[in-house]
Parts: structure tokens; C-alpha cells; sequence
């Protein structure tokens, strides 16, 4: 379980996250919607300890993470699968090593499992033969999923994904929200999903929550965000520039 | 920065010297810590010492031919014909203690740490260094304990290579080209010369190899703002341990006995 208490970020005078506080049970996949910049990676970033708030807490299954030393924090990203928005794939490393970066350091498999379990990863985000193939070589849609073969590869018991689908073909981006469903009810992963594309978003979410103005204004099961009567959420899910968001 | 006040300016003079003293505390308190990365050790060695060897070669072979040609130049000037022969250790002695150290120090500056800055700082602003985080790979250890080892263990082999040619060439320029008693010459020297005299070199090298792998991880880790962020980065890795090489050699120098055998 993830809990996010009174969360508070700025960078230099830019007030990014002003008390956010969201619960995501276990098992459970938490779609967060927002408009571009409203501090969704910021906010995703915090989950794993990769920026440190300026004050609030973060619990991970009741261990509070926001003051955590390098080494103790260690053993929490072991929980965590993190799909960057721009796949941040080492770029020195073949895919194969790349997707078996993690897998090296979080578990003790002996090589021939690891070079399964890499092989498995690749297919199940339908990159067979990329194994040798380096970054630079790749579409930007192939990074992404790359990247996300290589969140997956180690079995994180949390995976975060930020803008799984985004510069992905539509029929590929479905079949990413079959994968982020399947990981769900084969392994019993929580998720976090940063989408803007909410026809994804309906599909694959428990519940929705909307940052807007450095807070979640509303969380609700996307039969409720439908329904929503705030302004700010049917502006931004009809995907309107006339409403009561001005600032974009 | 050209509109920071004085005050501001030493204020974040203190800022950076703390940051850059809290990574080599860093870099230090993960020197043991495992899992240890054998591999990427091996790459710096290869890539710090054996890749900077055509360079050092040619950077210590004309260090050694100006050095004993200018101190020919003295000796046949001031002191007459004749007394050229005992160029032979101070040209030695300079080489060794001094030019070569420097000469390496800021072509290797410019040469490793550099790009360890722009490979960390391209790893930076491509959110590579967040994603080593996320795998369970401590940057420090992962990054910056290799290179400041390798940086460590190679800048004081290539100082002694250079030492080797330097030394050479200035032996070419008096003895072959200038026609100076080869005998006197070599006498003079190895009476002159104490082991101490290449070891301050060597000693002095590992703290520039440390400098330098240091400030460039240190400048690639804060990179910040794109291509551009990484090209400044660079500048600036090379020019601050240009200068702190230079300033340190002295300091070191002053410090190191310049003898050992009591005088
Ligand atoms: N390292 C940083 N330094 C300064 N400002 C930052 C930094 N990271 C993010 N920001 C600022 O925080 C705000 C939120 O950024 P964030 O990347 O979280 O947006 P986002 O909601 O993920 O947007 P998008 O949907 O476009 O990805 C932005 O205004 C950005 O300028
Ligand atoms: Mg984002």
C-alpha cells in the first residue's frame, strides 16, 4: 500500500506540489490524470525516492521512505518498477543488458534464469529479436517498451508508469494496457499509471485521480469520473480549451 | 554569475567546495561497499591509462626535448662550454618532480575528465542516473568509485611512462643531438637523482587523478538544462582541475620534503 500525506514540492520559487495526498491500496491501479506539467512525474519521482519533498511523508507498506538513507532506500526500490516517460535506457547497453540491469542487482538467478527471464520480458512487450540491438537503433515507441521490459523484468510488486502509451501506435498501446491488466490479476501488482489517453484510462483503472494546481482535486472509479460534476474534470476528460482551466 | 555580487559569489564558491566535499566523502564511505563493479573498473583502467598513452608519449617526449634544450642553452650560456653535462639532473629532477606530473595531469584533465563529464551529465539529463537509482545501482558506486579508483591507480603508471620518455629525450637532445659527454652526463645524473625525486611525482599524480575524476563526476552528476547544460559542464570540469592540479602541485611540493637523505 502507498500512502502520500500532505505532499509539498517546489523547485526554486515554482510551487509544483502543494499537499497531495492520495492512497493507492494493494493490488490496486491508480490512474493519475493531469494537464502537462502539473507535476505528475514530479509527483511519481517522489513515490521512489528520486526527489526528496520539501515536506510530507510518503509510506511504503508503512515505512515512511522520505528520509531514508541511500542503502535503506535501496531496499524499497526493490519494490518498485519505474517506466520513465522517456524511457531513460542506458545508452551504452544493448536492450538484452539493459533489461537485465535490474534483474542482476535485485535477484540472485543464475544466469541461465536471467537470460530466460530477460527473454520473457522482451516478448511480453513484443520485442523478440531486439536482444542485440542498441538504443540509438530503436523507434522511440520500441525505447518505451524496452523500458518497460526492463521495469518489469526483476517482478516489482509496484510498477510505476509514466505515459505508458504515449508515442506508441494505438494497437500497441492496447496491447500495453492488456499487459499492465495481466500483471495485475498474474502477479497481483499494484500500479501507478500517469496517462493523458482516457480511453486507456478506463480500461485499466480501479480509480482515477486528477492533479490539478499541485493537489488531487478528485480520486474516483472511473464510472464516477465520468460522472464527475467538477468543471476541471469534465473539461479535462472531454479534452475542452474552453472551461474553467485557463492556464495551459 | 557575472551579476552575483562579491558576497554571493564566495558564498557559492563555499556552496560548490562543500558539494564537491560531500561527493568525495561519498565516493570514500562507498570505496568497499559491495556489490563492487569489477567490470566498469576494468573499462577505466583501459580507457583512463591505456587510451592516454599516445598522448602522454608525445606530451613527455616534447616536455623532455624543450626542457633539455633550454637547459643546455643555461648551462652553455652562463656557466660556459663544457658544463652541459650536468643539465643531465636537473633536467631530471625537473621532469620528474614537476613537468611530467603537471603535463599529464592537465592533458588527462582535459582528455578523462572531460568526458566523464559529458557521459555522466548526458546520463543526467537523460534521467539515466534516475534510472540506476531505480535498479537498484548506488550512482556513486556504480559511477564514481571506478573512475576516481582507475583515475587513482593510473595517473601515477602514466607519470612514470612520461617520466621514461621525458627523461629519454631530454638524454636524446644533450647527448645525441648536441654532442655532450654521454658518461659525464649519465654519471651525473644517477649521482644527482634520488628514487624520492620520481616517487613526490608519482605521489603527487594520485592526488590529481583523484581531482580529476572527482570534479568530473562531480560537474556531470549537476548538470542541468540540455546539450548545453553538458558542454558547460565540461568547461568548466577541465578548467577547475586544470586549476586545482596546478595549485595543489604546489602546495604538495612545498609540503614533500624535497630529500630524503637528511639535508
Ligand atoms: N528538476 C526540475 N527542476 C526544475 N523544475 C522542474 C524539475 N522537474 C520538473 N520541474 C517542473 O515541475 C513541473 C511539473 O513537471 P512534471 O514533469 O511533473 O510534469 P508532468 O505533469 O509530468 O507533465 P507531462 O504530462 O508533460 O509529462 C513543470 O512545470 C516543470 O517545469
Ligand atoms: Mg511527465
Amino acid at each position: 500500500m502507498i500512502r502520500i500525506i500532505d505532499l509539498h514540492k517546489s523547485f526554486g520559487p515554482k510551487e509544483v506540489l502543494r499537499g497531495v495526498s492520495l492512497t493507492i491500496e494493494k493490488g490496486e491501479t491508480m490512474v493519475v490524470i493531469g494537464q502537462s506539467g502539473s507535476g505528475k512525474s514530479v509527483l511519481i519521482k517522489h513515490l521512489i525516492g528520486l526527489l526528496k519533498p520539501d515536506s510530507g511523508e510518503i509510506y511504503i507498506d508503512d515505512v515512511e521512505i522520505t528520509r531514508l538513507d541511500d542503502d535503506e532506500l535501496m531496499r524499497v526500490t526493490r519494490k518498485f518498477g519505474l517506466l520513465f516517460q522517456g524511457a531513460a535506457l542506458f545508452d551504452s547497453m544493448t536492450v538484452a543488458e539493459n533489461v537485465r540491469f535490474g534483474l542482476e542487482r535485485y535477484t540472485r538467478s543464475s544466469e541461465e534464469e536471467t537470460r530466460k527471464r530477460v527473454a520473457e520480458s522482451l516478448a511480453l512487450v513484443g520485442l523478440n529479436d531486439a536482444d542485440c540491438l542498441m538504443p540509438f537503433e530503436l523507434s522511440g515507441g520500441m525505447k518505451k517498451r524496452v523500458g518497460l521490459a526492463r521495469a518489469i523484468a526483476y517482478r516489482p510488486e509496484i510498477m510505476l508508469y509514466d505515459e505508458p502509451s504515449t508515442g506508441i501506435d494505438p494497437i500497441r498501446a492496447d496491447a500495453i494496457n492488456d499487459l499492465i491488466n495481466k500483471l495485475k490479476i498474474d502477479l497481483g501488482i499494484t500500479s501507478v499509471v500517469i496517462t493523458h489517453d482516457m480511453v486507456s484510462s478506463y480500461k485499466i483503472a480501479d480509480r482515477i485521480a486528477m492533479l490539478y494546481n499541485g493537489e488531487i482535486i478528485e480520486v474516483g472509479t472511473p464510472e464516477e469520473t465520468r460522472n464527475s460534476r467538477s468543471p476541471f474534470i469534465q473539461q479535462f476528460i472531454h479534452g475542452q480549451a474552453d472551461g474553467p482551466i485557463k492556464d495551459w | 554569475m557575472a551579476s552575483l555580487s562579491p558576497n554571493a559569489l564566495l558564498l557559492s564558491a563555499f556552496e560548490q567546495l562543500g558539494a564537491v566535499g560531500w561527493l568525495f566523502f561519498k565516493t570514500l564511505k562507498n570505496l568497499f561497499r559491495r556489490p563492487r563493479e569489477h567490470q566498469i573498473l576494468l573499462q577505466q583502467l583501459e580507457e583512463i591509462g591505456v587510451r592516454s598513452m599516445p598522448v602522454v608519449s608525445l606530451t613527455a617526449a616534447f616536455g623532455g626535448l624543450v626542457f633539455g634544450f633550454q637547459t643546455y642553452t643555461g648551462f652553455h650560456r652562463y656557466i660556459g662550454p663544457g658544463s652541459e653535462a650536468f643539465a643531465g639532473p636537473i633536467i631530471t629532477l625537473g621532469l620528474a618532480k614537476e613537468l611530467i606530473p603537471i603535463l599529464v595531469g592537465l592533458m588527462i584533465s582535459g582528455r578523462v575528465g572531460s568526458s566523464m563529464a559529458a557521459e555522466i551529465g548526458t546520463m543526467k539529463i537523460t534521467e539515466q542516473i534516475d534510472a540506476l537509482h531505480s535498479l537498484g545501482a548506488n550512482p556513486i558506486r556504480y559511477l564514481v568509485v571506478p573512475r576516481t579508483l582507475a583515475a587513482f591507480f593510473m595517473l601515477p603508471c602514466l607519470v612514470l611512462y612520461g617520466d621514461i620518455i621525458g627523461i629519454l629525450c631530454g638524454y636524446f637532445y644533450n647527448v645525441v643531438l648536441m654532442g655532450v659527454n654521454r658518461v659525464m652526463y649519465v654519471q651525473n645524473t644517477l649521482m644527482y637523482l634520488e628514487i624520492w625525486d620520481v616517487a613526490t611525482g608519482l605521489i603527487k599524480s594520485c592526488v590529481f587523478g583523484v581531482v580529476i575524476a572527482i570534479v568530473g563526476c562531480w560537474q556531470g552528476m549537476e548538470t542541468e538544462g540540455g546539450a548545453e547544460g553538458v558542454g558547460r559542464a565540461t568547461t568548466r570540469t577541465v578548467v577547475i582541475s586544470s586549476i586545482s592540479i596546478l595549485i595543489l602541485n604546489f602546495f604538495i611540493s612545498k609540503l614533500l620534503p624535497s630529500t630524503l637523505k637528511g639535508g
